[in-house]
């Protein structure tokens, strides 16, 4: 996606989220619903090496450097709809964008957060990834996740799958879209301040 | 507070005999009306339904003829109906058999509902239709006799859905008094009047009781300090944003809260902001805001300012006694679950008359409190309940604003008062202990 220069820094501006983007991130979550091809070796191989360097970095809680592995373009979502729903029409748990989320990643840092005083510890374990090799400088990847949490003397666990959609930056690949699907998106949950 | 009949001052006599006017004092609440389960267990029959109105839904919930919701009255599961033609009814989700739920889904169409368990079938009004081998029971079986409890009375106002189980209730319209004006500007903002609340809903819990979010609904004292890590964010790209006008002058400034009876208030934050336009510059950035503002702006020249402060909330916050409060652009509903665990859901709605892209850009605003203000004021909350643990310090004050002649009558009888006076908190607890008179149930 091509960003005006003066809208460059997308952590302090948001030009791009606009129409298109949308049917975009429609078009592409449509895609994780389907039958995929066996993914090859090498593509398997990264998309698991990143799934495991991120899940160490919000398990470390280096949210900064987590913030690094995403794109100018990225969005962190957490959908209230099972499925996703309409981010047009409904609110989520976390439709970050990368100010939004520079400011989520601010405000973990703040130490004012009385919701993360004590802070989350969080470790997860990721599985049954598999990737489509969308285009050639863009993977999709999909994975189950468990997260378990203990924060304020309570253990919680949170279940689902993760949907990331990966670019090319160079060598690297980074994180455009992460959607994180919640077993019980929609059903109660106590202070879900953690990052997923 | 001038001694003059009006809706707040009007229940003061009744506190004085009171069987709970040791508990609840004119400058301080006793701790066990927050953890004791037997107080609790009377609120949730009396002060939920029994003796008064309370929240319901709202009608664009329930879009078409024979639409269900799933919801509690208090503790006591019901099902709120629309009939084939449309009309409202409250039945309760409990068989008249054996009392088994009727219906397991949260919402949908039915013109009837089965039990899952002997199969007895009751029409979405209430009448029992038909058993399983009636010829089991005697001739003299009146299925006329063995209906759903209904909710004695259903009510609405402009949308917002009301019951009661007291026949001898003031109507809907007089209980809310006052509060209907409120109400009317919250909706009058969407151009038609049109509210929607179907854009899902946030249902955040936490381990308190339901009072300490009904206290702070009302509560300008607190933001300055709960949301410290919230202003701290807005500041990061320089100008402060948001609620930062909570942090001067609180005592003294615009800003007014008004005590509406019945243990209604309102916080009016319009007296903070300037003219159209003036709550969009002032909310925190939006995902997709700068392109979003620069459209609206080419598209709408004459309405933009009008258009763009839609996609921002009310600035009021409205409590309805004991479990609507109005915030922002949603709709909250303070959901009790046990003395000590609440949920609080968090409505989301679109309005109708506007372009959806505004819809979309309220959908973006109202995630932002939900993820970096409320989880603050909910650790609080929950900090509370592990405090009241203390059984030797009895006491909760709410005595902020007592002696400083700070309140005044308004000429429709509310109470004008600042923001950061705890009366609020004096006030909604006359109407408590009036729906909690009369012998434990």
């Amino acid at each position: 996606m091509k960003i005006l220069d003066r809208y460059a820094d997308t952590s302090s501006w948001s030009y791009h989220i606009d129409e298109d983007y949308y049917a975009e991130l429609g078009r592409v979550s449509a895609l994780f619903d389907e039958d995929w091809p066996e993914p090859g070796p090498a593509a398997l191989y990264e998309a698991t090496t990143l799934l495991t360097r991120e899940a160490r970095l919000i398990d470390d809680g280096r949210f900064n450097h987590w913030l690094e592995l995403f794109s100018d373009d990225c969005l962190y979502w957490v959908p209230v709809a099972p499925g996703g729903g309409d981010p047009g029409t409904e609110v989520s748990h976390a439709f970050d964008d990368r100010r939004r989320l520079t400011d989520r990643v601010y405000w973990l840092r703040t130490g004012l957060a009385y919701s993360q005083i004590p802070a989350s510890r969080t470790r997860r374990v990721i599985g049954n990834v598999d990737v489509l090799e969308f285009a050639a400088d863009s993977r999709l990847v999909r994975s189950n996740f468990v997260v378990h949490e203990f924060r304020a003397g309570v253990t919680k666990v949170y279940a689902g799958w993760y949907a990331h959609t990966l670019v090319k930056a160079g060598q690297d690949w980074r994180i455009k879209v992460k959607r994180v699907n919640l077993l019980d998106s929609e059903q109660y949950h106590e202070n879900l301040t953690l990052v997923l | 507070m001038p001694r003059q009949k009006s809706a707040a001052g009007g229940a003061r006599k009744a506190a004085a005999k009171s069987r709970w006017s040791d508990r609840v004092l004119e400058d301080k609440v006793h701790r066990t009306l927050y953890t004791d389960p037997a107080i609790f267990a009377q609120e949730l029959v009396k002060v939920f339904g029994g003796q008064s109105w309370v929240y319901l839904a709202h009608e664009s919930q329930l879009p078409e003829p024979n639409s269900y919701l799933s919801l509690n009255m208090g503790l006591r599961p019901l099902l709120l109906t629309r009939d084939r033609d449309g009309e409202l009814h409250g039945v309760f989700n409990r068989c008249a058999h054996r009392g088994a739920t009727l219906c397991r889904d949260e919402s949908g169409t039915a013109k009837s509902f089965q039990c899952p368990y002997h199969g007895w079938t009751f029409r979405n009004t209430g009448e029992l239709v038909g058993v399983p081998w009636p010829g089991g029971y005697g001739q003299d079986f009146d299925r006329s006799k063995f209906g759903l409890r209904r909710v004695n009375r259903v009510a609405s106002y402009r949308g917002f859905i009301f019951g009661t189980l007291n026949d001898d209730a003031v109507s809907l319209a007089e209980w809310l008094g006052p509060a209907t004006g409120w109400l009317d500007y919250w909706i009058d903002r969407a151009p038609g009047g049109e509210v929607l609340v179907r854009s899902c809903a946030f249902r955040m819990g936490f381990r308190g009781n339901w009072k300490l979010a009904y206290d702070n609904a009302g509560d300008g004292y607190h933001p300055a300090f709960s949301h410290r890590s919230l202003l701290q964010m807005a500041a990061r790209m320089g100008d402060a944003k948001d609620m930062s006008y909570f942090g001067k002058t609180p005592d003294d400034g615009p800003m007014k809260s008004y005590m509406l009876g019945h243990g209604h208030s309102v916080i009016d934050q319009r007296p903070a902001y300037g003219g159209p336009g003036s709550f969009w510059a002032n909310q925190r950035p939006q995902p997709g805001r700068e392109k979003f503002e620069e459209l609206i702006r080419s598209q709408h020249p004459d309405d933009a300012d009008t258009l763009l402060d839609l996609c921002v909330g009310s600035q009021i916050n409205l409590s309805i006694f004991p479990n609507l409060l109005i915030i922002g652009n949603q709709v909250q509903v303070v959901e009790p679950l046990a003395v000590d665990r609440t949920q609080l859901t968090w409505h989301a709605t679109t309005i109708g008359g506007v372009p959806a892209a505004v819809n979309t850009m309220r959908m973006r605003t109202q995630e932002d409190f939900p993820a970096f203000g409320e989880p603050d004021d909910q650790a609080n909350f929950e900090e509370v309940q592990r405090g009241l643990a203390v059984a030797e310090d009895e006491w909760i004050l709410m005595n902020r604003g007592l002696g400083t002649g700070w309140q005044e009558i308004t000429e429709d009888g509310a109470v004008r008062t600042a923001v950061t006076d705890e009366l609020h908190m004096r006030h909604y607890y006359q109407e408590w202990m009036r729906l909690m008179e009369g012998e434990p149930v």
